[in-house]
């Protein structure tokens, strides 16, 4: 048996090309004999007689192979090659590779100098080729990845060819997946536009309309165009066209502004993230930590370390690597809050009295790590790459949302209950908020005022960090990372009153928000400055920020 | 009679100082071509840079260190006061850029048909000395105005300035903004017709700025003496207090830092023709937080400290920055976190600090006995 089944003869005779095919399904032991391989098909087709040729394109057509393509590609430049020994002969590719491999299964063998010598090249005849062609530019309808499906509709729409009409309608039938259903009814549509009758083409127009096509508005503005050109032309057609492309636009616009309302949120997550670290140090301790950016690029950091840990220890592609990134969130908390912790007790606590110096120290620090970070990680920017099942999008009432993002408003959602849980529901939250009150008085009642001091700091570094780790799948981890954001967190603070949650919280998304908005039309930097603008205007308003303390002890 | 011996003992150290400098650009004109007493127009020019900072650290001074208010947009006047002196000296290449026009390098580079309308007063040389200290001053009135006005005082007062330098620096960066975007102005020629590269000029340069400085010091020690100084001090070290004896803290604040901002401008007005260009990196917000360096390792709230603390800070950077580079940063930044830890005083309240620290121990000393 396996001897015949590595020569596979192919005579064109039917009853043997019968008997081998049905060695080959028991060889490979594939259940129904209906499921012949592409490559199978194709070797035959190579040696079939011209009679027999329509049965088997017709068979090739069914299939969605892409190596059918490949081998073509090979067989029409003269890289298939037949070898015709006693023994019976074979089709042979002469791959990329610079090896031979035999082309019903793709195995590669190796040939002796003579064999090679021997070997014929073999060309398609000049009337398969047209069909062949035919096969392959349809070949992505059937294809296995629905994303595939959709690229190659949609690119055989656009070449508004009307010899793929037939075949996008024998799709649509057959087809499915929803969204290959309407990328398909898309590609027919813009396609209609060009070859269609006159009903057919207004019928065309509306269905682009209610699919919102973004697409077709160029064969739209187009079609629009010769009919304004043509006098007999009837204006229902062009009123039709009119129509579709205001609605399209209307719908592009609602998408964008969505677009950035999600970016908007899920920057205002990280910012949030961020920013909570920062009240809670600022509002408890009246400590501005100036290097709170960079237990930003210390989270980022330690989740490279994790991933680079994982890739080590498991390999890029294994399933393993995946949770690399749930691993590096606590790691990361954990790792910044050690390092705050130290920086604690060795620097902080000797500025309490003096939060003006607090301010120019932590800074001094700042300078120092972001060195530190460049001569540990290099001056440029390290690689962190995404988890697998963090790829894709979420698709919603026809408008995207990354995984990656979701996520990142996720995280912010479990952070946000955490503290809350943490500073309303424990002892250390207690105390906290008793220190936040009146330190004095606090101290004096008996409140380890030290202790909580040291346990805040380090949790607003390790929430810092947080958002280093979270901030890593959306941006770049570099050793000036935190710098951008740190602006940014302090107008939340102040804006959002000093030791208030809830008002950083609010904060955190309006900017977010606002900056996200405002950057489609003013641009990135216009965009932050309005924003600043905006803050220095609202602080006129309400000088103590959203939800100002109120006490009546005066501050000095 | 006391107060006057005080002033004249401070006058004598002014006298002495500005003498002391002098000889640099006096030996650089009629000293020896080599040899230790020769002093090459680099060094007058250098040294010319260090003064501006010098100046610069003043004016911050009078804010933080007289009025207790922690400006981090200290470097963003600088950057507008040189500007304005940096749009002067462009118009002054005339039609010896790399492209022959009348209009500036950039400007041509980026398709402009003719001078922007903002650009135009910039040929009179008293227009642009005006701008250096109106245009800093003004910025300063609108944005002091807003915040003194909702009482943003300490840390937010710091942090609102520095987001105001972070905006301002974006806002610079770009192309559009007419300004050079971030290769900023370079390749001056003249000033007031004399060769910017001759060594009379930087001479000359050399002495406006130690006339700058010395004025900037006049005025501090006037405006400390006087009664206006009194309440600046006071709001210091208590503005409630100050605000419930009946004054306005907001109107001497907001002249303080009008005032602190237009000396800011001139001295970037004289750094940019001595130093030979300006661009956008001389506003980002490290630059203000630098200068506040200089002062606290000088000594804030002295009348030399900042002086020195520039000076010093600047020449341990020109050192360290060639012969290690990659740790600069650090030793600043360790630098900077033991003065604020170990030397609140700064290297002028060493004295003070050894002082008091042997005042104590004799103290605890005689006790025991």
């Amino acid at each position: 048996m396996i001897p015949h089944f590595f020569f596979l003869g192919c005579s064109g005779k039917s009853t043997v090309k019968q008997w081998i095919c049905l060695l080959i399904t028991a060889a490979i032991m594939t259940s129904a004999a209906s499921a012949r391989d592409a490559r199978t098909v194709m070797a035959e087709l190579m040696q079939a007689e011209r009679a027999e040729q329509a049965g088997l394109i017709e068979e090739l057509s069914t299939y969605g192979d892409t190596i059918i393509a490949d081998i073509y590609e090979a067989w029409r430049t003269g890289g298939i090659y037949l070898l015709e020994q006693d023994t019976g002969s074979q089709l042979l590719q002469f791959t990329d590779a610079q090896e031979w491999a035999l082309v019903h299964n793709g195995a590669v063998i190796t040939l002796s100098e003579a064999e090679a010598a021997a070997a014929k090249k073999q060309r398609p005849a000049r009337a398969l080729r047209k069909q062949m062609k035919r096969i392959i530019d349809t070949l992505g309808l059937k294809a296995d990845n629905t994303a595939l499906r959709i690229d190659s509709a949609i690119k055989l729409g656009r070449s508004q060819k009307a010899e793929f009409i037939p075949a996008l309608e024998a799709r649509l039938k057959v087809e499915t997946d929803k969204q290959v259903l309407s990328a398909l009814q898309e590609a027919l549509a813009i396609s209609r536009l060009a070859n269609g009758e006159d009903a057919q083409v207004v019928e065309a127009v509306q269905t682009l309309k209610a699919l919102n096509s973004v697409a077709a508005r160029a064969f739209l503005e187009e079609l629009m165009q010769a009919e304004g050109d043509n006098e007999h032309a009837d204006n229902s057609l062009s009123d039709a066209c009119a129509e579709a492309l205001i609605s399209i636009e209307r719908h592009m616009k609602q998408q964008e502004f969505f677009g950035s309302f999600f970016r908007g949120f899920s920057t205002g997550s990280v910012l949030l993230i961020v920013s909570f670290g920062l009240a809670i140090t600022f509002g408890l301790m009246g400590v501005i930590n100036m290097a709170h950016g960079e237990f930003v690029a210390i989270g980022g950091y330690v989740t490279f370390l994790v991933q680079n840990f994982f890739i080590q220890t498991w390999g890029l592609s294994s399933s393993a690597f995946g949770w690399y990134f749930i691993v590096a969130l606590p790691v990361s908390f954990i790792v910044a809050a050690v390092i705050g912790l130290i920086m604690e007790v060795s620097i902080i606590r000797f500025l309490y009295r003096r939060p003006l110096e607090s301010l120019l120290c932590t800074w001094g620090i700042s300078m120092v790590m972001q060195q530190g970070f460049r001569l540990i990680f290099g001056a440029a920017n390290v690689q962190v790459n995404n988890p697998t099942w963090l790829m894709g999008n979420l698709s919603f009432a026809g408008f995207q949302m990354s995984y990656t993002r979701l996520l990142i408003i996720l995280i912010a959602l479990v952070v946000v209950a955490l503290t809350w849980l943490l500073l309303r529901q424990t002892n250390l939250g207690l105390h906290i908020r008793a220190v936040m009150q009146n330190r004095h008085m606090a101290s004096s009642l008996g409140v380890p005022v030290a202790r909580v001091n040291r346990m805040t700091f380090a949790l607003g570094c390790g929430l810092a960090a947080l958002g280093g780790a979270v901030l890593s799948q959306i941006g770049n981890v570099g050793p000036s990372m935190g710098q951008a954001y740190i602006v940014d967190s302090f107008m939340v603070v102040v804006t959002g009153s000093v030791g208030n949650l809830l008002g950083a919280g609010l904060s955190a998304m309006g900017i977010g928000l606002v900056d996200q908005l405002l950057q489609p039309s003013l641009g990135p930097v216009m965009g932050k400055i309005t924003v600043f603008v905006v803050i220095i205007l609202f602080l006129q308003w309400r000088p103590g920020g959203l939800f100002p303390t109120l006490s009546r002890s005066l501050d000095d | 009679m006391k107060f006057s011996t005080e002033m004249k003992k401070e006058m004598g150290i002014l006298c002495l100082v500005t003498g002391l400098l002098m000889l640099i650009p006096l030996f650089n004109a009629v000293g020896p071509e080599s040899g230790p007493l020769s002093v090459s127009a680099f060094q007058v020019s250098l040294w010319g840079k260090y003064l501006t900072y010098a100046v610069l650290a003043m004016s911050l001074n009078l804010l933080w260190g007289y009025t207790g208010l922690l400006c981090l947009c200290q470097s963003l006047f600088f950057a507008l006061g040189g500007y304005a002196m940096g749009m002067y000296l462009m118009l002054m290449i005339g039609e010896r850029g790399a492209y022959k026009s009348v209009l500036p390098d950039f400007m041509v580079f980026l398709g402009y048909q003719k001078l922007p309308l903002h650009w135009e007063p910039f040929y009179n040389f008293a227009f642009t000395v005006g701008a250096v200290l109106w245009v800093p001053g003004l910025l300063a009135f609108v944005f002091g105005f807003l915040a003194f006005r909702s009482r943003i005082k300490g840390v937010y007062f710091s942090i609102l300035t520095q987001a105001l330098t972070y905006a301002a620096c974006l806002m610079f960066f770009r192309n559009d903004f007419t300004f050079g975007g971030n290769n900023g102005f370079t390749d001056f020629k003249d000033i007031l017709g004399c060769n910017i590269n001759s060594d009379a000029t930087i001479r000359g340069l050399f002495i406006a700025t130690t006339a700058l400085m010395v004025c900037t010091y006049l005025i501090t020690s006037g405006l400390l003496a006087s009664k206006l100084g009194k309440v600046q001090q006071a709001i210091r070290d208590s503005e409630n207090r100050v605000l419930f004896s009946g004054y306005s803290t907001t109107s001497f604040k907001l002249m303080i830092f009008v005032l602190s901002a237009m000396i800011a401008g001139a001295a970037g007005a004289l750094y940019v023709p001595q130093v030979g260009g300006i661009n956008p990196s001389a506003m980002e917000a490290a630059k203000s937080l630098e200068v506040v360096v200089w002062v606290a390792v000088g000594g804030r709230g002295t009348k030399w400290g900042p002086v020195i603390g520039a000076i010093l800070v600047n020449f341990i950077k020109s050192y360290t920055t060639h012969a290690f580079p990659d740790y600069w940063l650090i030793i600043m930044g360790g630098m900077f976190v033991c003065v604020v830890l170990f030397m609140p005083d700064g290297i002028v309240g060493v004295y003070k600090q050894a002082k008091s620290y042997f005042a104590r121990q004799r103290s605890l000393e005689t006790t025991a006995a």
